[in-house]
């Protein structure tokens, strides 16, 4: 059972049917036992970064993120639930977020805002199960303002271009993050699922 | 590379597509679900429904299309018509619309805009706009291009992005219907003005009239209806087309 994160923020049935469609068994809640008895966390988002971090808090979910982080289960963090493992955002002033990774969340600079479409990713290492069968190179939905600066490049699991190449998807461990969203990138976006469902 | 998109519109009323879509796979060309189906399959980039349903006491009806088409089409779903409260915009992005598109509401409530983009975050708001050519300047109407405002459109188009929407639909009043191309004054004078992603719709006819858009404006998609509805354009041949004009597209 893989639990989707529900917080408030977005498209959580998206997410749940596309999971589905990747043969996986993916229930939406906000229940700390269920987040700790599922297999294989997903914490998904679309939104802003500082009422994000208020209904984590207010939900008392963040030691459970924390708890399942430790005991090494499969967790996946979509868009703006990869920017909340970061330390800080700019979002809004400067927002404290998650900081289960190093590094930050910053803002396009000079560029049309929101990154809005599709673009390819440049995935660094093939080997990383959540790219499996995924070509170089394939495009993927994105749809935000905001990217993530790991302060360990290694982290870095695939960039991108969009006036520069950032960062979009990360991997360290058990832990995945992807910038883009795999529930709308049609047949690209439900491989990626179903290597994180496979893991 | 972000790729430039194109956007098939589908006119929705009572829960079923305006004058229907004329492909030979589809079974029900009439049902909205069906049709974003059959674009999905296509290569469309994203879809758009715009719902003309006269009565708000039938959203219902809407919501219930939306939830179908994302249990069955996974890419980027926009509804635009009718809205009017923040709360309207919450039961379709729970629905599972991606964005949703504002139009009368955010000239006659432009707070809308900001509180909506406050709550769910600027990449889900988009504010249609539809300008109508006065003179030297554009006009913008709403009810349907029934209504005109006292708002000028490269005016309101800043007014938007500073108010908080983080995307642009522009119809053009005058091509809207004409065949003869998008209207390339209107869409390069509003993608100057904005530094958010602006798509263009209203004229689209023939294949080139993609490429010319793309090439001569800084746009960021094209939207179009009846020229894929009606089969004289596939989404895979304007693709091929814009691909080998050197457009970044997504094959």
């Amino acid at each position: 059972m893989i639990a989707i994160i529900d917080y408030g923020m977005g498209n959580l049935r998206s997410v749940q049917k596309a999971f589905e469609k990747a043969g996986g068994d993916a229930i939406i809640t906000q229940d700390a036992s269920e987040i700790k008895n599922a297999k294989k966390i997903v914490l998904p988002g679309v939104g802003a970064i500082r009422p994000a971090m208020e209904k984590l808090r207010n939900l008392n979910l963040i030691s459970v993120i924390e708890e399942t982080i430790r005991n090494e289960k499969p967790f996946l963090g979509i868009c703006l639930g990869l920017q909340l493992l970061f330390e800080k955002s700019v979002e809004g002033g400067e927002v404290k977020a998650l900081g289960i990774l190093k590094g930050n969340v910053t803002r396009f600079k000079s560029l049309k805002v929101p990154h809005m479409g599709w673009n390819q990713i440049a995935i660094k290492n093939f080997a990383n199960p959540i790219f499996k069968g995924i070509e170089n190179n394939a495009d993927v939905y994105f749809c935000h303002s905001y990217f993530v600066e790991p302060a360990d490049s290694t982290v870095s699991a695939a960039t991108t271009d969009y006036g520069r190449n950032y960062t979009s998807a990360i991997t360290q461990k058990n832990i995945f993050g992807v910038q883009f969203h795999p529930e709308k990138s049609q047949s690209v976006g439900i491989k990626i699922l179903e290597n994180f469902v496979n893991l | 590379m972000l790729k430039k998109r194109i956007i098939p519109c589908l006119d929705v009323k009572d829960g079923r597509v305006v004058k229907g879509v004329n492909f030979v796979e589809l079974r029900d060309a009439g049902d909205p679900v069906s049709v974003a189906e059959a674009y999905d399959k296509q290569g469309a980039d994203e879809i758009i429904f715009l719902d003309i349903t006269a009565s708000h006491e039938k959203r219902p009806i809407i919501l219930d299309i939306v939830k179908h088409t994302a249990e069955k089409v996974f890419m980027p779903l926009t509804v635009g018509g009718g809205i009017q409260s923040v709360d309207d915009i919450r039961e379709l992005l729970s629905a599972g619309a991606d964005k949703v598109s504002l139009n009368s509401s955010a000239i006659k409530n432009p707070q809308l805009i900001t509180e909506a983009a406050n709550r769910y975050g600027s990449q889900c708001i988009v504010v249609a706009i539809d300008a109508k050519k006065n003179g030297s300047h554009w006009d913008v109407y709403i009810n349907g291009g029934r209504v005109k405002t006292d708002k000028e459109a490269i005016i309101w188009a800043k007014e938007v992005e500073q108010l908080g929407a983080g995307e642009i639909l522009l119809t053009s009043m005058d091509a809207d219907g004409t065949k003869n191309g998008f209207d390339l004054a209107l869409t390069d004078a509003v993608c100057k003005a904005v530094n958010i992603p602006v798509i263009a719709s209203g004229g689209a006819g023939k294949i080139e009239d993609f490429a010319d858009v793309f090439i001569k404006t800084n746009v960021d998609a094209a939207l179009a209806a009846s020229v894929f509805h009606y089969g004289e354009l596939t989404i895979p041949q304007v693709k091929n087309f814009l691909y080998q004009k050197s457009i970044e597209v997504r094959l």
